[in-house]
């Protein structure tokens, strides 16, 4: 019964890590935006998200198999690092820096607004709970 | 928490950032020098930026890997009542081209205007964070 009350609270609390760490890769983007050679990276959201939750169909990552004694079984609540991608760079540049301020700006504005949205998500869940249990 | 790092990330390319504004600031001021007693003038300074690891994946900071100087010959006016002047009558005055210097320092600033800008949306972020559930 508790399980399903905290379900849709463990979906959010996933996407706001994966929110908070392609934040993180943003912000490293728009840091090395004068670093020579530097290639810009980004993680696919929806997939890493999918990843993150075991609806992939690579199964839960939770769920490692654990086929000899020794192996020892992913804590719960474990994933995989997401895959990072590797963004091509819009304009050619002599230094090979394929950093896109443009880009990469909208993106981070995105992120943090969708950040927000998951908050407020994890925020409207907790307090349907409280008003459930205090029966108001 | 991974959205703390970002403060790391920001915070040392905005430390680069100023460096490299501090070059230019003393490149500009150094535009007319003439060369000293060595004969040798003031050659311009580059700083050269290198990606920065931050512990985490991902988090990729900047710092500056050397300092470098253009090694340009200077340019030379025929000036002889130039206290500077060698035994042709010659000045060598350093060799900073001014117009790259203020594209640098536009370039500078609005880098790092931009992680201000980045650490002050973490900032916000984390402290709406702090409030979760309330």
């Amino acid at each position: 019964m508790l399980n399903r009350l905290t379900n849709s609270l463990d979906f959010h609390g996933q996407a706001l890590a994966l929110r908070s760490e392609r934040q993180r890769l943003l912000a490293s983007n728009i840091a090395n935006a004068d670093t020579p050679g530097y290639v810009a990276r980004d993680m696919d959201f929806a997939s890493a998200l999918r990843q993150a939750t075991g609806s992939a169909s690579g199964g839960l990552p939770s769920t490692l198999s654990t086929s000899t004694a020794g192996h020892i079984a992913a804590a719960t609540g474990a994933r995989a690092e997401p895959n990072l991608l590797y963004a091509s760079a819009s304009q050619t540049n002599l230094d090979r820096n394929s950093v896109d301020m443009d880009r990469e700006r909208a993106a981070f504005a995105d992120n943090s607004v969708k950040y927000e949205a998951t908050l407020r998500f994890i925020n409207g869940n907790v307090r349907t709970m409280l008003d459930a249990i205090k029966g108001q | 928490m991974s959205m703390f790092n970002i403060f790391n990330v920001s915070g040392s390319a905005a430390s680069a950032q100023s460096q490299r504004l501090n070059v230019v600031a003393s490149n500009l001021a150094n535009a007319d020098t003439v060369a000293g007693p060595d004969g040798q003038a003031y050659k311009a300074r580059q700083v050269v930026f290198q990606t920065q690891l931050m512990g985490e994946v991902g988090a990729a900071g900047v710092r500056v890997s050397t300092v470098q100087e253009d090694q340009t010959q200077g340019r030379r006016v025929h000036d002889p009542k130039h206290p500077g002047a060698d035994a042709e009558g010659y000045v060598t005055y350093s060799n900073v081209n001014p117009v790259e210097e203020m594209v640098n320092m536009i370039s500078a600033s609005r880098s790092y205007q931009n992680n201000v800008e980045v650490m002050n949306t973490a900032k916000s972020l984390l402290l709406k964070t702090l409030q979760m559930g309330q």
